[in-house]
């Protein structure tokens, strides 16, 4: 027998959690409506039933709604799951601090009063149970903030001061030496370009989590792409049995397939989508971009579930203790004790403070991960022996360098600095004697003394013009900014011949073809290409992809959106990856991913410039998901290492570039220059507008406004391109700058 | 004045070829109503109005502003035309606003800027329109109107025009970047105010608004 308050309680739960399966399954499922309207009449006109009928009625209704959740659970399809996570009942960071951490205080504002109400960041404790003994780690939490309905949250769209203030927080982490756990709740970053910039930011958040000397976890309960990628670069990654992790939204997909300007998608095409992404725990773990899915009850966690909090607690010190020991020599017992541990209660304590070699192993393993991850969906198109052939040459290659550099080069230097420091300190004695000697002997004989100049290389023009297939037309264009202007027609041979395909009154720059840059930019016949071989797949079976796939290498004869290269600039040998607008828009998949760190990785072991030039980036390729998403984290470790190892990276941007690759292993480049007709940011005026309800002006996106937001470091004419860059090179690298 | 506006409420803008080609199409008819430009930004475009093609470039001209075609010289279709050629008139429809600053713009005697600066009143004539407000407050000839602050150098502006004015009309706002020659404020004569508010009163009263 129930009491009248305990009865009114468990009522009221019962109804939350019927509406809450009508939420997600729809009010057709099973009679969930009627269920509902049931529990909701037992509820309201609870004083006019005698104890014993609400207990019965009350029965008969809960045994009614197990049934149903049960059903609820088996036929679980992604889309419902991606409802489940946006419901305002899903738990929230704020209840793990709650639940989980046995202390914790909010840093940077909280609630409105706030850098960012959709970003948590705190200071917390989270203890373990050693028998009878309670120790305390200290961890800094940072996440997103859902809220439950509160609107001020923004669903957990992290702003990039937002972003900015969890960097803050991680620095301090970092300077404490404890761990980060890190909470994804965000269907994806704001995506407004005021400063620091949302693309800018989540550059700047990977590129100092790939090297960050702490141990970092993140949990994933709403993954949605760049915004979760901001704070979930880290050593393991756990994810909610359901969650999603994505590389766009169902219904931004959807739109997307469905060539949509404005309105939704249809509902049918939102739910194939959400099936196709592959975005569910289950589908991530097969994919290798998670280490470990936390199980949820059926219909995922709430608020309330307290069981699922004590499940996550035990499962993100273990994290931590995995991702410690790894980095530990005395590991072997623990690490098997570890293997073994199912229960909450821990049979051992770990501390969490690493030493600094610990630190040095820490940031190895960590490369080493994400360097492995997605390689498993790698397609080169070599045969068994080719590809021997091509290992043992590239280990050759690798040891020569080795050799060359390591050895023989830092011998040099080191002679080279101890000989000038000798001869600079030994002139302060010979100087005031042989100066005047030299100065009568030079009247005598009448020589001039002239003071030595040095002048910087200069790069010669190419002989042979490259004649772009655009020019081949007998025919004028308008400029389209001739109303302005007052600019006059352009006769087609000579805009895309001598002017380059820019308008000579007002320097408005047309789109060129990915040739021209091949032709116009680098020294003639310098063109090596490497890894060409190495071909984008559809390693989530996506629907119609392989068919795109293929036109796409059948109309421009490529294998993947990114050319890499070795080329010289007026002599300067360097290497350069190219996205190219013509294969799926420059879009970013395994492929290129792998392409971009094998040539970085390259320009490392051979000590050379690395430039990246796009002419065009439409983002991370949604047909890949996830393994497209991680490919952002990966990129942006690799340049991490090779600008750490002394390397110069320079990112030149022309047309398009938007949203992942500039959120990261682009926009991380300290050098980043613009041509006049770049438009970058993170996302195009359509998703601004729906996700923040506010038109963008035309001019947005344009490269004066990024150059303003401190985006890039200058705006470049098309037409001198090859003279600055050799210019940038000599001045920025030089021969002996390129390597500290 | 306003007899003028009454007999015809409208203003007829010519549109000219702006260089030699045939042309190719018309996008209207006679009668069509043409919008301009519109958007928060003057984003969207204004109708398409002809196609005009020179050297095989095919240049759609657009309408500036609202109105409806008239005039439309579909005989020149095919043929070709020299630069400056009028191919059909917009008769733009003059609203409430648009009528009174006509009005204003030729009664009253107009301040403009003399260079691209920032500008902002004079102290004293700040402090003194802050009491009496616009439409009461009175000038005279060689009285310090404004300040031109460039760089943080400060330039006054006096007024230069012989007789009293009040400060009818501010068109710019404080510290605001004002290209040169805009106008920046508006005077009238104080034996001319009544007209003037009375036939602004009846332009409010008579016109749809």
């Amino acid at each position: 027998m129930f009491t009248y308050i305990e009865l009114h309680k468990k009522i009221r739960d019962l109804l939350e959690l019927a509406e809450y399966i009508r939420d997600i399954k729809g009010e057709e499922f099973q009679g969930i409506a009627d269920l509902v309207k049931k529990i909701q009449d037992l509820y309201d006109k609870f004083y006019d039933y005698s104890p014993r009928e609400l207990e019965i009625s009350y029965q008969t209704c809960e045994k009614e709604v197990q049934r149903i959740l049960a059903k609820a659970e088996e036929t679980l399809t992604p889309y419902e799951i991606v409802k489940i996570v946006r419901h305002p009942q899903r738990f929230t960071l704020l209840d793990i601090l709650e639940n989980i951490y046995d202390s914790y205080l909010e840093l940077g504002g909280e609630g409105e009063l706030n850098i960012d109400p959709a970003v948590v960041c705190a200071k917390a404790l989270i203890s373990r149970r050693v028998g009878d003994e309670v120790y305390f780690h200290q961890v800094m939490v940072i996440g997103h903030e859902k809220g439950h309905g509160e609107e001020f949250r923004r669903g957990g769209s992290a702003t990039p001061w937002g972003n900015e203030k969890a960097l803050r927080y991680m620095k301090m982490a970092e300077t404490e030496g404890i761990p980060i756990h890190f909470f994804i709740f965000t269907p994806g970053a704001y995506p407004i370009e005021d400063y620091p910039g949302a693309a800018q930011q989540i550059a700047r958040n990977l590129y100092y989590l790939s090297k960050i000397k702490v141990p970092t976890i993140s949990f994933i309960s709403e993954g949605g792409s760049g915004g979760a990628e901001a704070i979930g670069l880290t050593d393991y990654r756990l994810m909610a049995e359901k969650g999603y992790y994505s590389v766009i939204s169902p219904e931004g997909g959807a739109a997307i397939e469905a060539k949509l300007k404005e309105g939704r998608p249809p509902r049918e095409l939102v739910e194939k989508m959400a099936k196709s992404l592959k975005l569910t725990a289950k589908d991530n773990l097969e994919l290798g971009t998670i280490d470990k899915i936390v199980p949820e009850p059926p219909l995922g966690a709430r608020r309330k579930d307290y069981e699922f909090f004590k499940r996550l607690k035990f499962e993100l010190i273990k994290a931590t203790d995995e991702v410690v020991l790894q980095t530990r020599s005395m590991k072997l017992f623990r690490k098997y004790a570890l293997s073994k541990q199912n229960t909450e209660a821990f049979k051992y304590f770990i501390n969490w403070e690493l030493s600094e070699d610990e630190r040095e192993i820490l940031l190895e393993n960590r490369i080493a991960k994400y360097r492995k991850m997605t390689q498993w969906a790698v397609l080169e198109n070599r045969g068994f022996l080719k590809s021997i052939t091509q290992k043992s040459l590239k280990l050759t290659q690798s040891l020569g360098y080795e050799l060359k550099y390591q050895i023989f080069k830092k011998g040099q230097k080191t002679f080279k600095k101890f000989w000038d420091e000798l001869w600079s300190e030994s002139s302060i004695i010979i100087k005031p004697v042989s100066d005047p000697v030299k100065s009568v002997y030079n009247l005598i004989l009448g020589k001039k003394v002239r003071p030595k100049v040095k002048v910087l290389a200069e790069i010669e023009e190419e002989g042979t013009i490259y004649q772009s297939p655009l020019a081949l037309q007998d025919r004028t264009v308008s400029c389209p900014q001739s109303e302005k202007y007052g600019c006059p027609d352009l006769w087609v041979p000579d805009l895309y011949g001598e002017f380059c395909g820019v308008c000579p009154n007002c320097g408005y720059h047309f789109p060129l073809e990915y040739n021209w840059y091949l032709n116009n930019i680098f020294d003639k016949n310098s063109i090596k290409f490497f890894n060409e071989d190495l071909s984008s797949s559809n390693p989530l079976n996506f629907e119609g992809y392989a068919e795109k796939l293929k036109k796409a290498r059948e109309e421009t004869g490529l294998n993947s959106a990114l050319l890499s290269f070795e080329a010289k600039v007026g002599g300067i040998s360097l290497i350069a990856v190219m996205l190219v607008a013509d294969f799926r828009q420059g879009t970013v998949g395994v492929a290129e991913g792998e392409k971009f760190i094998r040539a970085i990785e390259l320009a490392k072991i051979s000590r050379r410039p690395f430039l990246a030039l796009i002419h065009s980036t439409g983002g991370i390729r949604i047909h890949e998901g996830t393994l497209g998403v991680v490919q952002m984290s990966r990129c942006t470790m690799a340049v991490r290492d090779y600008v750490d190892s002394g390397g110069l990276y320079l990112v030149i941007y022309d047309n398009n570039s938007y949203a992942g690759p500039v959120a990261s292993f682009l926009g991380c480049a300290p050098y980043q220059f613009a041509l006049k007709s770049t438009r970058l940011g993170f996302a195009g005026p359509r998703v601004i507008l729906e996700t923040t309800g506010q038109p963008v002006p035309p001019d947005y996106h344009s490269v004066e406004n990024a150059l303003k937001r401190g985006h890039i470091q200058g705006i470049w004419d098309r037409r001198e391109l090859r003279k600055k860059l050799f210019f940038a090179l000599l001045t920025m690298g030089g021969p002996n700058l390129y390597y500290r | 004045m306003l007899q003028k506006f009454k007999v015809n409420p409208y203003k007829l803008y010519p549109v000219l070829t702006p260089h030699t080609g045939y042309i190719r199409e018309f996008k209207v008819k006679e009668g069509d109503q043409v919008k301009g430009p519109s958007g928060t930004w003057l984003e969207k475009p204004g109708t398409p109005l002809f196609v005009l093609e020179r050297e095989k470039n095919p240049k759609v001209i657009r309408a500036s502003l609202d109105g409806v075609v008239q005039n439309l010289r579909t005989d020149l279709l095919n043929k070709f035309v020299e630069a400056g050629v009028e191919i059909l008139s917009i008769r733009h429809p003059l609203s409430q606003e648009e009528i009174i600053s006509e009005i204003l713009i030729s009664a009253l005697y107009v301040v403009r800027a003399p260079e691209t600066a920032r500008y902002i009143l004079s102290p004293d004539l700040a402090k003194k329109l802050e009491k009496e407000g616009l439409g009461k407050l009175k000038v005279r000839e060689g009285e310090e109107l404004l300040l031109m602050t460039f760089m943080k150098r400060e330039t006054p502006i006096y007024l230069k025009e012989k007789g009293e004015f009040i400060i009818y009309q501010i068109y710019f706002k404080p510290f605001e970047l004002v290209q040169r020659n805009s106008p920046l404020l508006g005077l009238c004569p104080v034996e001319d105010l009544p007209y003037l508010e009375r036939i602004i009163q009846r332009i409010k009263e008579e016109w749809p608004s």
